[in-house]
């Protein structure tokens, strides 16, 4: 049993089963991420955590007690949405100060809690400011100071960066994954931002059409996708048709050059079509050792990005886009120009009929 | 450049002109009490009258009454329908617009067949129990404005979400309510009241019909009666209007919160 356990959850509008069957459990002080498109039922996940949709069915349980039928106000569970929430009418330190006066805790144990909390969030001048007075990044982490003013037993994060410009996104996720990390507060993070999901994580569950589709840490979920949805979904794949010649040996032909696949080919038979995919990461444009697979192919696309340069390389019906770090020594390759590619045996990862 | 700002501007004047030559007019009639030079003698007349004073008095006093019964009755409905019951919203938002629809002749009669002396429910058997049927019937009148006032307000600060927040750090109901949805939605509740008093300061018909001695009835008795006096109740009837609808800006400009998007 863990800290956070959600057994057999379910959640039915109608005829819409918007979650189903979802069972996971929760280590203390871990960080779990929901990551998935949109609809498929990872707020609402979070939001039976914090007790603003009723489960059709399933229990949630936190420390061991029961909270399925509890109001959201007798969880002790601490919520940060993707909108802030601040109370308009209030300060930072008044809405960080909300819960404990709500709690009924003394005058003075009040301030010093908020001088804390709004000096963990580094904004310890900016008590006396109203919310229209801060910057969204501001703004957010005076409704995270708020959320854990109160000591809750879990934290939960409803896409709490998804209004932000991508900067302070990248710093703020930082500030919140140490600070979890030094509280040790449990914490459910929402996204659909895999970035996000990946860099801050212990743990990913992926979700699709209200399905776990896989859990693991984010190495895993990257490295060894259990479905094909999660391979596609996480990370940018390269898809392409390779012709299976030998399952035994793990040998496939991709528009004609053999290549070898150490990954499992179970049911799968000689000669048959199946895509396959394989992580721009994977690639490089050299000849590599003789270990790896190698394949000839036209630089088709070079967009020079700065750091990276990203090239599509053609071998015939099919393509692939692989990333190099820019070397300002050589200059990117031509378009129309002959390359080889090579990637590791154990890159290739054989993908279900209908997966392109 | 000049052409395309001349338009604007001509519009604006000829819509000033419209509303404020008739204002003028009217004013400057309300001067004319004494032959041959003006004089403030109709307003010396006026409030000099006691029936003014009582007439005035009563109608402010239903004013804040209908206030109070408005915002017992708005606020709630307008906050449960934005947090736990939107699909009910387009029903609400009909039965708000009914009193804009049907006029108020016809609502009055249909109060005093509904609580005739000989009803079930005698309303109009007393001078104090007519009082409360009149005030329900403002209520009713500035439903439309008051339920959108308050509905605005609190779309403009997601009452939903901010329940949520308040619910997340173990607030009741009442502590929502009291400390965060009404605090947040004071202007749009101000806007909604000071629209309430205007409506009920000047309301004719429903007063006339009930019998009761308000401020509307009075100015059309005045107006039946006297000739400049009846022009300086206009004149004072619309300075106490627009007192309140520069109120509301007053008030409105106060403390400028954001709209959480």
């Amino acid at each position: 049993m863990g800290f956070l356990d959600l057994e057999g959850v379910q959640k039915v509008y109608g005829q819409n089963t918007v979650v189903q069957n979802f069972n996971l459990s929760i280590a203390r002080g871990e960080f779990v991420s929901f990551l998935g498109p949109s609809g498929c039922g990872k707020t609402t996940t979070l939001r039976m955590i914090a007790g603003f949709e009723v489960p059709t069915a399933g229990t949630i349980r936190i420390d061991g007690r029961d909270v399925t039928d509890l109001k959201p106000n007798q969880r002790n569970v601490g919520m940060v949405f993707q909108s802030y929430a601040l109370f308009p009418n209030l300060t930072a330190a008044e809405n960080v100060a909300f819960g404990l006066r709500v709690a009924g805790q003394p005058r003075e144990a009040i301030r010093k809690r908020v001088e804390e909390m709004l000096s963990i969030i580094k904004l310890p001048q900016l008590g006396d400011r109203y919310p229209y007075q801060l910057s969204g990044g501001q703004q957010q982490r005076v409704a995270l100071a708020r959320a854990l003013a109160v000591s809750p037993a879990v934290l939960l994060l409803d896409e709490p960066l998804s209004a932000l410009d991508a900067k302070i996104r990248v710093s703020l996720r930082q500030e919140i994954r140490s600070l979890q990390r030094e509280l040790g507060i449990t914490t459910v993070y929402v996204t659909h931002d895999q970035e996000e999901a990946l860099s801050m994580s212990d743990r990913i569950v992926v979700m699709s059409e209200g399905r776990m589709e896989q859990v693991g840490t984010p190495f895993d979920i990257y490295n060894y996708p259990a479905t094909r949805f999660v391979a596609s979904f996480v990370g940018t794949l390269n898809i392409m048709d390779a012709k299976i010649v030998d399952p035994l040996s793990g040998r496939l032909a991709i528009d004609g050059q053999e290549v070898v696949s150490t990954r499992g080919m179970n049911g799968v038979r000689a000669g048959e079509t199946r895509p396959i995919a394989l992580r721009p990461e994977a690639i490089t444009i050299d000849g590599g050792g003789d270990d790896r697979n190698r394949m000839e192919g036209t630089i088709e696309e070079v967009a020079f990005l700065g750091a990276v340069v990203r090239i599509r390389v053609r071998f015939g019906e099919n393509a692939v886009w692989l990333d190099t770090f820019n070397n300002p020594g050589v200059a990117p390759p031509a378009r129309g120009s002959k390359a080889t590619v090579s990637f590791g045996r154990s890159d290739l990862l054989l993908l279900e009929a209908e997966a392109r | 450049m000049k052409s395309s700002r001349f338009a604007p501007w001509l519009a604006i004047a000829l819509g000033a002109i419209y509303f404020i030559v008739p204002l003028v007019a009217t004013f400057e009639f309300s001067l004319r009490k004494r032959r041959g030079e003006y004089s403030f003698d109709a307003y010396a007349w006026v409030f000099a009258d006691q029936r003014f004073i009582e007439s005035f008095t009563y109608s402010t006093v239903v004013a804040i009454v209908t206030i109070a019964v408005g915002v017992l009755l708005v606020v709630p409905t307008a906050y449960t329908i934005r947090v736990r019951l939107p699909r009910l919203r387009p029903v609400v938002e009909f039965i708000t617009l009914m009193p804009l629809v049907i006029p108020a002749i016809i609502i009055v009669f249909g109060y005093l067949r509904l609580y005739n002396s000989s009803s079930w429910l005698p309303l109009t058997s007393s001078r104090r129990a007519t009082d409360l049927l009149l005030v329900f019937s403002y209520a009713t009148l500035a439903l439309p404005y008051m339920y959108r006032a308050v509905d605005t307000g609190m779309r403009a600060i997601d009452a939903r979400t901010l329940t949520e927040a308040a619910q997340s750090l173990g607030a009741s109901w009442l502590t929502i309510i009291l400390r965060v949805i009404l605090p947040n939605v004071r202007v749009a509740l101000l806007s909604g009241a000071f629209l309430t008093f205007a409506i009920v300061i000047g309301e004719f018909t429903m007063a006339s019909l009930l019998d009761r001695p308000a401020f509307g009835p009075y100015m059309q008795n005045i107006g039946a009666n006297r000739a400049y006096e009846p022009s300086a109740l206009a004149v004072i009837a619309f300075v106490v209007t627009w007192a309140c609808m520069g109120l509301i800006q007053l008030f409105g400009r106060g403390r400028r919160f954001t709209a959480i998007e």
